[in-house]
């Protein structure tokens, strides 16, 4: 089932909502695969000169010992030193949290940052960590039984899906 | 045989005992999980915290501080907890049985054995012996296998040379006494290379030795021709005792690789070498520290390719909830 | 007690006897009528073995008891009781226990030992020479004289071929015979498996087809020169034994024996490092064993012994190189021997001469016969019972084959000794 968001606006909102951070110059950092082709729209849109930082953050997952290596690791790059720095943390879809406390922790393996902005384009019920987002690009009132899931990276869509269990 | 105590009952890697049995996608794996690594160690903090809480054990009843310590670091950049055991100077000497002295470290709940034992067979001996749940890892058992090693090799040459099935590989030296040797015919052969040559006098060549996939030469000159990829085996120098060739002079004229010899290899050919070098023996300095060498990075690869087997076998299997891997 | 063997297809290939006969044993324990009873005859018993075969008891030409010195592996009681589940009736033991076989006394021992239990009739083998060292020659005419049926130097070769004319000479001045394991040491070079394609997979040190056509040469042309009787055991490639043909082609008195093991697995069985198949001689190629199932139909092997070596647990839970050589073989003797004649090498008559008077003849002792007058020593075997060897069934205390799980047809029912019935498959 595609969901009629309308991801252009949504994309629009993050934009507008985001501006007043860059005063501080912030560094920007995808999350793989979803986080990454929003994070390069915002970054497009903003304007940022530095290039973008991407993350993949399956050496920091907390299900390791259940499900073991991806083998499609991609490598994660942040080509700036995020020491001091301002990081604006763009991801997909925020719902249990965890993905982003994985990510946290490889930032901080990295350096200390200044601060983390947690940037997401869909924000859904269903946390399980004490984590928010201060920018959302739209809310989904979704089921527990129902998963979102953004394609792309030409065009960006998300499809809704009932998973069991 | 292999892939029953290899592989657990659904197919996933549970011990890296040897080559042999591996497919060349699971070898592809293990060298595209390496790659990710390899940026790991090019950070402040060198670790991820995926085999945090466990323990790895370090076995060795044949000494090697080299291997130990690469297998070390490997341990702690997973966030591994590490300890060295050098049993050759122990229990054994007191008689313990090999199953026993793994016995009674198991009652110390390990999660990991990285093995090398002097007899070929040990790491499968004990592997056979060894509860669901604890792995092993072979660091070369007599002269048998050293998996590692040669994943480690032919993720050198994917980095340095690409698709293998254009390569005209060479490896020269003691190949009857190598475990390395046997370990990189097999992972060579599984990824279909075009050709794979091994180089040495016959005395230092196994009987049969064709029937593993290879082209045997005893001239190097002739061996080298066009090849792609050198790689150097170490020559211990007991073999001059053992009667296989009758001085150190002798050999180095003949298959010691020097700027002379490598000329009749392809002008982009890579050296390669498992370590430690007997400079003057088996390679020329020139050689070892020339352009075309890719001894030293073989060292940092080999940190991340035991990362990336220890991260394949320990890690748990269970499939993820069908799209819920990015939650 | 005197006994009346019916029913059952009497295989007895010393005498050309193939059919059903029923056999009469008096109460003395020897057999006094094949096919028809004697006049006045009144058996005390009957045993009924319809449907089964009968035949003179088995001859195991070398089966190791680790008595004494080696008790931890398993005793002479121990192995005689699976010697009997096993339908062997008479063996012959090596020297090589600790201490050696090389006093009159240590050999009359060993047989009284065995003669206390009445089971399984022990032909010991006495040394070669003392201590097995290969230098001085042991007494062998006294060792003679106590019961020994020949003479060897184990495993290890005489290395010294002097020392090995002269014990060639000895051994021939008193019509002695020698048992040989032909080998050269120095090529054998502590090796633990063939020098072949598996060996090389494996990474293990090969002993080369050199190391035995080497020694057999040397021995050969020792034999030619002393006249010494000679038996050559235990031989692993095709090459040896082509030797062997040769020399007897030649008139040389030289016989030679096969494990039943060789006869079936290869260095392939190895896999990957199965010490149940580590055996020394090694397991060679393929090509090996087809030679020597071929020198067994020609006659050249003149027969198939166990080669029994029981081992403790520990023996072979060790690497390869390390683990102690030997199969625990008395229970499949008979078992891989039947399955020669499945697979159609030989007829079921020459298989069991091979377990029966031609060992006995190389042994130089009066069995493996049923005539008028010889000693009631029977194997009795249901020809169609198909089972599996697992461990629970072995009798003796070596669990060490790489038979288990194999599935066999025919299992010997019941053994005899002296006209008594000393074991019966329940």
């Amino acid at each position: 089932m595609t969901v009629t968001v309308n991801i252009e606006a949504a994309l629009k909102h993050m934009t507008e909502e985001l501006r007043p951070s860059l005063a501080r110059e912030p560094f920007m950092i995808g999350i793989y695969t979803g986080g990454t082709w929003v994070a390069e729209h915002l970054h497009r849109a903003l304007g940022l000169k530095e290039p973008l930082g991407t993350l993949d953050i399956s050496f920091y997952r907390d299900d390791f010992t259940r499900i073991g290596m991806n083998p499609q690791v991609k490598v994660s790059n942040l080509p700036v030193n995020v020491e001091g720095r301002h990081v604006i943390l763009v991801d997909d879809v925020l719902h249990t949290g965890r993905t982003i406390r994985a990510a946290m922790n490889e930032i901080f393996d990295y350096g200390r940052p200044a601060s983390v902005l947690l940037a997401v384009l869909i924000e859904r019920p269903g946390r399980e960590l004490p984590i928010e987002a201060g920018v959302v690009g739209q809310h989904m009132k979704l089921g527990k039984h129902q998963h979102v899931k953004l394609t792309g990276p030409e065009k960006l869509e998300l499809k809704v899906q009932e998973v069991s269990g | 045989m292999t892939d029953d105590l290899q592989f657990d009952g659904q197919g996933h890697l549970r011990h890296l005992l040897t080559i042999e049995g591996l497919s060349r996608q699971t070898i592809l794996e293990i060298l595209d999980i390496a790659e990710s690594f390899i940026t790991v160690g090019e950070r402040e903090i060198k670790k991820v915290p995926l085999a945090r809480g466990k323990t790895v054990v370090n076995l060795f009843f044949e000494s090697s501080t080299r291997t130990r310590t690469t297998f070390e670091i490997a341990a702690k950049r997973l966030s591994a907890d590490v300890i060295n055991l050098n049993v050759s100077a122990s229990s054994t000497s007191k008689g313990e049985t090999l199953l026993d002295t793994i016995r009674n470290l198991e009652a110390m709940h390990t999660d990991l054995f990285v093995v090398r034992h002097s007899e070929s067979g040990a790491a499968h001996l004990i592997a056979r012996h060894v509860p669901s749940h604890v792995h092993i890892i072979n660091a070369g058992d007599g002269r048998h296998a050293h998996p590692t090693q040669a994943l480690l090799d032919v993720f050198t040459i994917r980095r340095h040379k690409g698709a293998f099935d254009k390569l005209k590989i060479a490896i020269v030296g003691d190949i009857l006494h190598s475990r390395v040797a046997r370990s990189q015919i097999h992972a060579l052969t599984t990824l279909g290379v075009a050709e794979l040559r091994v180089i040495a006098p016959k005395t230092l060549l196994p009987t049969a030795v064709e029937k593993l996939g290879v082209r045997a030469f005893t001239n190097m000159e002739d061996g080298l021709e066009g090849v792609d990829v050198v790689m150097m085996l170490r020559l211990q120098r007991e073999r001059m005792q053992g009667g296989h060739i009758p001085s150190e002079q002798e050999y180095f004229n003949l298959y010691g690789l020097t700027p002379a010899k490598l000329d009749f290899a392809a002008k982009d050919a890579i050296v390669m070498h498992p370590g430690p070098m007997n400079r003057g023996l088996e390679i020329d300095s020139a050689v070892a520290d020339g352009a075309q060498s890719v001894i030293l990075p073989q060292v940092t690869y080999g940190i991340a390719v035991r990362m990336a087997v220890m991260a394949l076998i320990m890690g748990g299997h269970a499939e993820p909830v069908a799209g819920r891997r990015k939650e | 007690m005197s006994l009346h063997i019916k029913g059952g297809r009497l295989i007895d290939p010393a005498n050309k006897t193939d059919g059903k006969k029923d056999l009469y044993i008096d109460d003395e324990g020897f057999v006094v009528g094949v096919g028809k009873a004697p006049d006045g005859f009144k058996p005390s018993g009957t045993l009924d073995v319809t449907g089964k075969i009968v035949c003179p008891g088995l001859v195991d030409l070398r089966a190791r008891l680790r008595e004494p010195g080696l008790e931890y592996k398993a005793t002479i009681e121990s192995e005689l009781r699976a010697a009997v589940a096993a339908g062997i009736t008479t063996l012959s033991c090596p020297p090589d226990s600790n201490p050696v076989i090389e006093t009159p006394a240590m050999a009359q021992m060993i047989q009284s030992r065995a003669w206390r239990f009445g089971l399984t009739f022990i032909h010991p083998l006495g040394a070669l020479t003392r201590g097995l060292e290969g230098k001085l020659l042991a007494d062998m005419e006294a060792l003679d004289d106590a019961g020994c049926v020949g003479f060897t130097n184990g495993f290890e070769p005489v290395k010294d071929t002097l020392v090995m004319r002269r014990a060639l000479e000895y051994a021939a001045t008193f019509d002695l015979t020698v048992f040989l394991h032909a080998e050269d040491p120095w090529l054998r070079n502590g090796g633990c498996v063939h020098e072949g394609e598996v060996g090389t997979r494996l990474g293990l040190p090969g002993i080369p087809e050199a190391a035995e056509t080497v020694g057999v040469a040397r021995d050969l042309a020792l034999i030619e020169q002393t006249g010494c009787r000679a038996h050559f055991c235990n031989l692993s490639s095709a090459r040896a034994v082509a030797m062997i043909a040769e020399a007897q082609k030649q008139g040389l008195p030289v016989s030679a024996d096969v494990t039943a093991h060789h006869l079936h697995l290869t260095e392939h069985d190895i896999g990957f490092f199965n010490t149940q198949c580590h055996v020394r001689p090694p397991l060679r190629s393929q090509r090996d064993r087809d030679g020597l199932r071929q020198a067994l139909k020609n006659g050249v092997l003149g027969a198939i012994c166990s080669d029994h070596q029981p081992h403790e647990p520990d023996a072979k839970l060790a690497p390869f190189a390390e683990s102690e050589p030997g199969i625990s073989a008395l229970e499949t003797l008979l078992p891989l021997t039947l399955k020669l004649v499945d697979e159609k090498l030989v007829s079921l008559p020459e298989a069991i001469a091979l377990l029966t008077w031609r060992p006995a003849d190389i042994l130089g002792v009066d069995t493996g016969r049923l005539d008028l007058g010889a000693t009631a020593d029977i194997c009795v075997f249901d020809p169609e019972a198909h089972w599996i060897l697992t461990e629970d069934k072995l009798a003796s205390r070596g669990h060490n084959t790489p038979f288990l799980n194999w599935e066999f047809r025919g299992r010997v029912t019941h053994t005899l000794i002296g006209g008594n019935l000393v074991y019966e498959l329940k």
